[in-house]
């Protein structure tokens, strides 16, 4: 990676202060950031940011637009570079953990007119069994058919992706992911411009994913869903802002440091804050 | 159609069906990625490059005429580069730039330079010279397993198929990387594709085949190749597979039908000379994209766009 002398002075900053390395990860910890920035110019995406998130939880990374939550996401994936910092998946290096992490990216950073059945984007999820060359074998097709039952669209699989609504599009993304196996599920924006059938039908996968002991760790931007889809928030505005249970750290003082202020007190008040 | 057939056409329109082939598939993926003009920009860009190395090699071999055209790519870049951040000038307008000056100066350049002996004129390097790589050893179809004459064949022939097959090779053994990362590259890039090295290797691809094409058929046919078989290709189905191949049909029906109607079309006209086979063989496979536009079973999804709900 190379960084411009301004990006080089940013990782400076961030360093600044940490004089001792941080504990070791525990292996059962999906997910530990130390120190990750993340800058697109001059200015940083995100700043300095530390992160623990639980396991077995289900994270809302919730902040303003702009926040950085998405680039929180993508760069701790390895996605978009960053400027400084350390991510461990299950206490490894992330790059030797993708077997266990899968993502769902936005809907909208893709090209929906690509000349592709839905089946075909589903089987794209078992890459890391079928490598370049092996070849796709029924019980593969049966496993990315499974999937697809999953998120109800079993019945589109022929379809080129294109013709499918966006919230039907969102719902391959979710079975591609399911397909991976993996035992840490990060989604972006995963209910962004979904109908409601298609949000009910995400919340109970990820519900059942939580049961079966996975983490899932999602950026989101609908405050008045987070008590009833969540159980732990990470709020972040380019620094982090607060981390915890929903009942702990979901509440007014944070929404304020994290929006601004921006926020009306009846709107705040609908949402069901802690302390 | 025999011996003068196997002469006089067998060889060129093989040369055209190779080069047609190797620039379609890669166009395939440069399409859906939407740096379709890539191949236009190399083509441009190579011809200097091209010059340079003629001049200081004093021949047209194939090595030194690649290297000419690697380092011009890298000027290429660095210029862009340099207009877009000192100039303030967007991409697209800096690509367009540098790309037509490089070109206009190689034409510069080789006007000024001595290449009366060699195919190396600004007329082959607009339409290339297909018409004149003949069998001149071949007396018929017999030729074709004879050792004598299979010596002689014209070493476009040889170098072209060479190329062809390796970007079909490595079309076929990348395919799963191909089509992941031009779909979704972040997606490809969290799975631990190396998302980068696909991207600069489909690009080297298809600098190769506009070169080795270039040599054969001038620039004209590169451009077009890369560019109308694929998109035709779209606009007959929906599935990925299906479309590379309706591509390299359409490339190689393209390469026949042009070569034929440019070497026959202006006779069965009345006309007494025939037409540049490569002019033909790209206005060709024009027709068939417009003829796919109107009646191509799923026209309607290209250029559609997003799904009007995204963002």
């Amino acid at each position: 990676m190379r960084k411009s002398t301004g990006q080089a002075t940013l990782a400076l900053a961030a360093e600044a202060g940490r004089t001792k390395l941080p504990d070791p990860v525990p292996g059962d910890c999906p997910m530990a950031i130390r120190g990750l920035t993340v800058s697109y110019g001059e200015k940083p995406a995100v700043f300095s940011v530390d992160a623990r998130f639980a396991p077995g939880a289900m994270t809302a990374i919730i902040g303003p637009n702009g926040a950085g939550k998405s680039t929180l996401l993508k760069a701790a994936l390895g996605v978009i570079p960053r400027v400084s910092g350390e991510v461990r998946v299950f206490g490894q290096p992330v790059e030797q953990a993708r077997d266990r992490i899968a993502y769902v990216p936005q809907r909208a950073s893709v090209d929906w007119d690509f000349p592709a059945t839905v089946m075909d984007v589903v089987l794209m999820g078992l890459y890391r069994q079928v490598g370049l060359l092996r070849r796709l074998t029924g019980a593969h097709r049966a496993a990315a058919r499974a999937c697809l039952d999953r998120v109800g669209m079993a019945d589109f699989a022929a379809r080129q992706i294109g013709q499918l609504s966006g919230g039907q599009q969102q719902r391959v993304f979710l079975a591609r992911a399911l397909a991976q196996e993996a035992d840490l599920y990060l989604l972006d924006e995963p209910f962004a411009g979904v109908d409601a059938a298609t949000e009910r039908a995400i919340i109970d996968v990820i519900k059942t994913l939580r049961e079966e002991g996975k983490s899932v760790i999602a950026v989101h931007h609908d405050l008045t869903t987070v008590r009833r889809y969540f159980d732990h928030v990470f709020l972040i505005n380019v620094r982090k802002v607060a981390e915890g249970p929903v009942d702990e750290a979901f509440t007014e003082a944070a929404l304020n440091a994290a929006y601004g202020g921006s926020l009306a007190a009846p709107y705040l008040s609908q949402l069901e804050l802690a302390g | 159609m025999g011996a003068e057939f196997v002469q006089f056409s067998l060889t060129p329109m093989l040369i055209g069906v190779f080069a047609a082939v190797a620039c379609a598939l890669p166009g395939n993926f440069l399409i859906l990625r939407r740096q379709a003009l890539i191949g236009d920009a190399i083509s441009h860009v190579v011809l200097p490059g091209i010059v340079v190395a003629f001049l200081l090699t004093g021949t047209v071999a194939a090595i030194p005429m690649m290297l000419g055209a690697g380092v011009a790519a890298v000027v290429a870049v660095a210029l862009i580069e340099a207009i877009r951040r000192l100039g303030g000038i967007e991409p697209g307008a800096a690509m367009g730039v540098t790309f037509t000056t490089l070109f206009a100066g190689g034409v510069l350049l080789l006007e000024q330079s001595d290449t009366s002996g060699v195919h190396l004129d600004v007329e082959h390097a607009l339409m290339g010279n297909l018409e004149s790589l003949i069998w001149f050893q071949a007396d018929g179809w017999a030729s074709l397993v004879d050792p004598v004459a299979l010596a002689a064949l014209p070493p476009e022939l040889g170098r072209m198929a060479t190329v062809c097959g390796l970007v079909l090779l490595a079309t076929i053994l990348f395919w799963r990387w191909l089509v992941m990362s031009t779909f979704d590259e972040g997606f490809a890039q969290a799975m631990g594709l190396p998302v980068s090295a696909i991207g600069l290797g489909l690009v080297t691809l298809a600098a190769i085949s506009a070169v080795a094409a270039f040599d054969a058929v001038g620039s004209i046919i590169v451009i077009a190749m890369f560019i109308c078989p694929p998109a035709a290709a779209r606009l007959m189905t929906e599935r990925l597979g299906v479309q590379v191949a309706w591509s390299v049909a359409f490339a190689v029906v393209s390469a026949v039908l042009g070569y034929v109607l440019a070497g026959y079309g202006p006779l069965w006209l009345g006309a007494s000379n025939a037409v540049s086979a490569a002019g033909m063989i790209a206005t060709v496979s024009g027709v068939i994209l417009g003829l796919a536009c109107l009646f191509a079973p799923h026209r309607a999804r290209i250029g559609a766009g997003r799904s009007p709900d995204a963002v």
